[in-house]
């Protein structure tokens, strides 16, 4: 098989990949491993998608059969292969795919990969205990709960403050497990405020800040979760232990970018873990794009559909001929943690997102000779800003740095 | 002045406002007009949406997610939870099928939030 262009993975950036290629007139087939396009989306019932995108408010679903409807509506440039995995993709363009008609091959001009995040899993917070069944990641507790109809417990303990997790509580609550508490390590919550309040107040479920589980107990079924305070370097303080007697404990302790089967093929960024990516998409192999989950981890969907149509678009230009040469790095200084995307291309102005190191109520966000300010900034929250090209010129390196005010 | 996260959309726009015996003499930080209407309900009636899921008979899938059309009391949504849980649909169901309308008499309908094809069909 042949094709302009590869785009794997139909979630959000591969459904917004596609349709932007395809608008470009060029033939595009889409690899999904799962039976359905919307990746993710599908199992997020929740509201709170779409307002940037689609200027309403929508749950996860609705938001992934809005652009299921777009791409069929290009069914003779898109081909979408459901229950397709690619299993590699090589330095020849050449992608070895498999799915139940069999294993075959496709040559491609173009990648679009958008393969998302994995959720960092239980095995690597290093947590002393037993190992009993009963430990879930939110994600996969969203999964069960959502898609299969499976009750996973009856009292829960929640790790983490990160959106998913608190979602999860919520869901959890409504749909009749105890959730006796949110565990947080930092601080301040991990996730958005409206979480803290219509996730966690609304139903009374605590959360536990600058805290952490130490320990879990149970021989078949988990019995016990044990959670100490922390000191400023994450440190248990002795003698602050409580023990919360539940049978599930949910961990929604981050996401990771995907990016092993570009393994040797790209280049990484060590902040983002994520594939290292130019404004345009490209990474560091000029035939391979990026975007969404798999480049940097985004707060909202919203943006990472924005971020599959600049791929999308660009790559298009790219099988036609265009070459984009100019890549300035993009560095993070001054609080922040990290910025996207790594490199700067000067075919248009750079949408760039910034999370910041610690909470400020005011800062002063700097890229070249750009400046906005900012106000109640918290690492969980990305700054979206769009730098004028103007002020990005005659620029060897861009650093971005917030100055607290 | 009283401080306040407006939950009607993931901006989590912080609003300040004074109220006296109820009412909003002075509101900043809203960076919609929803700001304000939520507002006046957090004061009043604190209102959600809920999303949740109904079973599904003869779908393809065993549950079909559901929201309501609009916020609902707060106060309901025990009550609300009690009753979507007897709740099921015949498959196919669209998304936007009203599956219960006027829940509660609260004056939202619960729809639902994605398609569910019945078993067999194409």
């Amino acid at each position: 098989m042949k094709t302009d262009v590869l785009v794997i993975g139909a979630g959000a950036a591969g459904m917004a990949a596609a349709i932007a290629a395809a608008k470009n007139g060029l033939k595009v087939i889409v690899a999904e491993r799962d039976e359905v396009t919307g990746g993710i989306l599908n199992q997020c019932i929740h509201n709170g998608f779409g307002l940037h995108y689609f200027k309403e408010e929508l749950t996860g679903p609705e938001y992934a059969e809005r652009f299921r409807e777009r791409l069929s509506e290009y069914t003779d440039a898109i081909q979408v292969l459901t229950d397709c995995h690619v299993l590699k993709l090589n330095r020849d363009k050449k992608a070895l795919l498999v799915s139940p008609r069999g294993v075959f091959e496709l040559e491609t001009k173009v990648v679009i990969y958008a393969a998302g995040a994995r959720e960092r899993p239980f095995g690597s917070l290093m947590i002393p205990g037993d190992r009993p069944s009963g430990i879930f990641t939110a994600g996969v507790a969203q999964r069960l709960m959502n898609i299969d109809n499976r009750k996973i417990g009856n009292r829960a303990l929640i790790v983490g403050s990160g959106d998913i997790g608190m979602i999860m509580a919520r869901r959890l609550t409504l749909e009749g497990t105890e959730v006796v508490g949110v565990v947080e390590r930092l601080p301040y919550p991990g996730g958005l405020l409206r979480n803290v309040i219509q996730c966690l107040k609304d139903f009374d479920i605590p959360l536990y800040l600058s805290s952490t589980v130490v320990e879990v107990r149970g021989k078949e079924r988990l019995e016990e979760v044990v959670v100490a305070n922390v000191d400023e370097h994450f440190k248990p303080i002795p003698g602050t232990e409580k023990i919360f007697k539940v049978d599930t404990l949910v961990l929604s302790v981050g996401l990771i970018p995907q990016v092993e089967m570009l393994d040797g093929l790209v280049s990484l960024d060590a902040r983002t873990r994520g594939i290292a990516c130019s404004s345009t998409g490209q990474s560091s192999c000029e035939w391979i794009f990026a975007a969404g989950n798999c480049t940097a981890i985004f707060d909202l969907v919203d943006y990472v559909t924005r971020e599959g149509e600049r791929a999308g678009e660009y790559a298009s230009r790219y099988v036609v001929g265009e070459r984009f040469t100019r890549n300035v790095p993009i560095v993070p200084g001054e609080n922040v943690m990290l910025t996207f995307p790594n490199s700067y291309s000067d075919v248009d102005d750079l949408t760039l997102y910034v999370r910041c190191r610690k909470p400020m109520e005011k800062a002063v966000l700097k890229v070249g000779s750009f400046e906005r300010v900012f106000e109640d900034l918290i690492p969980s929250e990305m700054i979206v800003v769009r730098v004028p090209k103007q002020k990005l010129m005659g620029l060897d390196r861009i650093e971005v740095t917030l100055a607290e005010v | 002045m009283e401080k306040l996260v407006c939950v009607l959309c993931p901006m989590g726009c912080k609003i300040k406002y004074e109220a006296v015996d109820g009412k909003i003499v002075s509101v900043e930080g809203n960076r919609c007009p929803r700001g304000i209407a939520y507002l006046e309900d957090e004061l009043k009636e604190p209102k959600r949406i809920v999303p949740t899921s109904v079973k599904v008979l003869n779908g393809e899938m065993p549950l079909v997610s559901v929201k309501t059309s609009k916020p609902i009391p707060k106060r309901l949504i025990p009550q609300f939870m009690d009753l979507i849980k007897k709740v099921e649909v015949q498959a196919p169901v669209n998304v936007g099928d009203v599956i219960v309308r006027n829940v509660l008499n609260s004056g939202a309908d619960v729809v639902a939030t994605r398609s569910v094809k019945r078993i067999g069909s194409a």
